[in-house]
């Protein structure tokens, strides 16, 4: 994929975190650091959708907040539409027109919703903030996304306590899109709904993404929810991106062993072999403090590993059209491996 | 009634109903539920949020709200009514023949005891060992949950444990006094999936290796199936389905089941092919609630379900369906 062509694409992407007690003087210790994004690069079509799954501490949420732009990235870039906004400090993003163009929806909808506000002023906030609209024209827009997410005009004055799951998570959704971005980054919208409205809400972001042309950056840990909604997915393990590729390719046949342990976890109804078909990840993963630059991160849990393992990192490379793997020993049973005729 | 030898059930409840009294008016949380667990069985308690599954959980251990009431019905476990068995009585069961693993162990357990020392108190407390022997045993508990390194461990407190390693403890000291029957109030809500693999394993395997009943209240059809051999749908205070596992999911009767096995991302090819379900649960303090909680979003209601009472069908093998017009 040519760099221009993509919405956003992010090159060789880091953050660092600082750990450890701070000394009085600062030359007498080595600072140690949790590495949480540890190079990582993808790219977000226009009208795509990419899921991000991966287990918690594997660094999603800060990934997810270096592309919001919430957090300066440690090194590599960030480009939205060519133009690089990783080099924007995050507290002057705010006025940078990008901030409009990439919003977030966050997980909780009763957490991310504020109290006093009511929904119409939820939804008008970031209309006010950033397209400094008021009155009429304010009205409009905030009634025009209402009807978009299909909340009810009477449900504009409750405040969040006086909604459901569903409704909170529809206002989530419009405050989201008032301001017309091109990408929304979706932070596990419906985890906290139960199924039956879970659906809704789903069919809502597919509808709004075709209607509006959004691309959609999902992530999830609910694997057959982004196998639904998802084109293309990444997997990512301990700040890499240790999978990435066609949804459902990936799903019918994962090449990194990692993938393969995270989609055989999950319980699917009606298969109750499930158990034995397991491939389990024995023991806890590494720590992300000062990891050794040339062992792969699943190294000591995998069981295809070899001295390959710890003598270099693992990089992506394609495995079957379209779909890329950073190991050493790669599942290549069920997808031939094709000879690269890449665009 | 069940596919397992007719002998006499280690827990049935029977027609049992639990009202809250709060500010606000009188929630009818349970309406006349019932059902049965042998021994080594496993069952789910399946539905939405609200819809009574920890408050059975929670009446069956006796440690309901001060502002609940039981207002009919009995709980027979090993032959004891616990609806009316005395504190006492309660205290002698909870624990050694009742245990229950709480949703999140971070909070379940006390923050400020090592975890060596709480699976320790309850073995103390139910007289299994001296005091002296008491920490040599709570070590070996962590070791049948396999956390590595039972000895060190066992002088952890729970915040210096990962939420997965919590949930073993919690686990261990449920089964300190091996129990004659597990609740299991979703133990791997926010866990990692490969961690709730590894839990629900777990507790299978003891589970079989003890013959210990297990009933797992979740919301999640998926979870259910691949780990129960039974499975008790719940709404709105009623159980509206109970089946073995594969009849329910190849022959559902009640319209919601059917309704939320299509609703859950498991099998469908696409998002076009799941199913909501429209409506939300009723308002359980109303005083005009229709026989049948689910007529508000049912497709196939008709007068007959909002005027008589509300009938039990028993299909054979276990199979019950609480509906008049079943599918």
């Amino acid at each position: 994929m040519m760099a221009g062509e993509a919405l956003l694409a992010v090159e060789g992407l880091r953050k660092l975190f600082p750990v450890g007690k701070r000394a009085i003087w600062p030359r007498n210790r080595v600072p140690s650091f949790l590495h949480a994004v540890d190079g990582v690069s993808f790219a977000i079509g226009r009208g795509e959708t990419v899921g991000l799954v991966g287990e918690s501490g594997c660094g999603k949420s800060t990934l997810v907040r270096l592309i919001a732009r919430l957090l300066d990235p440690s090194d590599g870039s960030i480009r939205f539409d060519g133009e690089e906004i990783g080099t924007v400090p995050a507290r002057r993003f705010g006025l940078a027109p990008q901030r409009g163009q990439i919003q977030m929806v966050f997980q909780d909808a009763t957490d991310s919703l504020n109290p006093h506000f009511t929904a119409f002023r939820a939804i008008a906030d970031p209309l006010l903030r950033l397209r400094r609209l008021s009155g009429a024209a304010l009205r409009a827009r905030v009634a025009e996304v209402a009807r978009l997410t299909g909340l009810s005009a009477d449900l504009l004055g409750r405040y969040p306590h006086q909604l459901s799951g569903g409704q909170k998570a529809r206002v989530g959704i419009a405050r989201a899109i008032a301001v017309e971005p091109r990408l929304l980054i979706l932070d596990e919208p419906t985890s906290a709904l139960d199924v039956s409205v879970q659906v809704v809400i789903l069919q809502l972001l597919q509808d709004l993404k075709r209607q509006l042309n959004l691309s959609y950056l999902f992530v999830s840990h609910d694997l057959n929810v982004v196998r639904l909604l998802c084109d293309r997915i990444l997997v990512m393990y301990l700040g890499h991106i240790v999978e990435s590729g066609p949804a459902g390719q990936v799903f019918a046949a994962p090449a990194h062993p990692y993938t393969q342990a995270l989609l055989s976890a999950v319980p699917r109804p009606g298969a109750s072999a499930g158990r034995s078909t397991r491939i389990g990840l024995p023991g806890e993963p590494r720590s992300p403090i000062d990891p050794a630059p040339q062992i792969c991160p699943l190294y000591g849990r995998c069981g295809r590993a070899s001295e390959a393992c710890v003598a270099s990192m693992p990089v992506l490379r394609e495995i079957a059209a379209g779909q890329f793997a950073a190991c050493h020993h790669p599942i290549a049973d069920a997808v031939e491996p094709r000879l690269m005729a890449a665009g | 009634m069940n596919t397992a030898p007719a002998s006499v059930p280690l827990l049935a409840v029977e027609d049992l109903s639990v009202e809250f009294r709060t500010r606000s008016g009188t929630v009818r949380a349970l309406d006349r539920i019932g059902f049965e667990l042998h021994r080594g069985e496993t069952m789910a308690l399946v539905g939405e949020s609200g819809s009574g599954k920890s408050v059975t959980a929670y009446a069956i251990m006796g440690i309901l709200d001060e502002a609940a009431r039981t207002t009919s019905g009995r709980i027979v476990f090993g032959g004891l009514d616990l609806v009316h068995a005395d504190d006492k009585a309660m205290g002698e069961i909870r624990g050694r023949e009742l245990a229950i693993i709480f949703q999140n162990p971070r909070t379940a357990l006390n923050p400020i005891r090592p975890v060596g020392r709480q699976i320790a108190d309850i073995l103390l407390r139910h007289g299994n060992v001296t005091a002296a022997l008491a920490p040599q045993h709570a070590i070996d508990m962590l070791a049948r949950v396999r956390i590595p390194d039972p000895k060190r461990r066992a002088l952890s407190y729970p915040f210096e444990l990962s939420g997965g390693m919590c949930q073993r403890v919690m686990i261990a000291m449920a089964l300190a006094c091996e129990p004659q029957l597990l609740i299991a109030d979703e133990p791997t809500t926010g866990l990692d999936i490969t961690t709730q693999a590894v839990i629900m394993d777990l507790i299978a395997e003891l589970a079989a290796e003890q013959n210990m009943a297990t009933l797992l209240i979740t919301h999640d059809l998926g979870l259910a199936a691949e780990y129960c051999g039974h499975i008790a749908v719940m709404h709105a205070g009623h159980i509206v389905e109970t089946a073995p596992t594969a009849a329910l999911f190849a022959t559902p009767r009640h319209p919601y089941t059917a309704k939320l096995i299509a609703a859950t991302p498991g099998g469908a090819p696409d998002l076009a092919g799941l199913a909501s379900i429209p409506g939300a649960l009723p308002d359980l303090r109303r005083a005009d609630l229709p026989p049948c909680r689910y007529t508000a979003r049912c497709e196939r209601v008709a007068t007959d379900c909002e005027e008589l009472p509300l009938r039990r069908l028993a299909l054979g093998a276990g199979h019950h369906v609480a509906c008049h017009f079943p599918l």
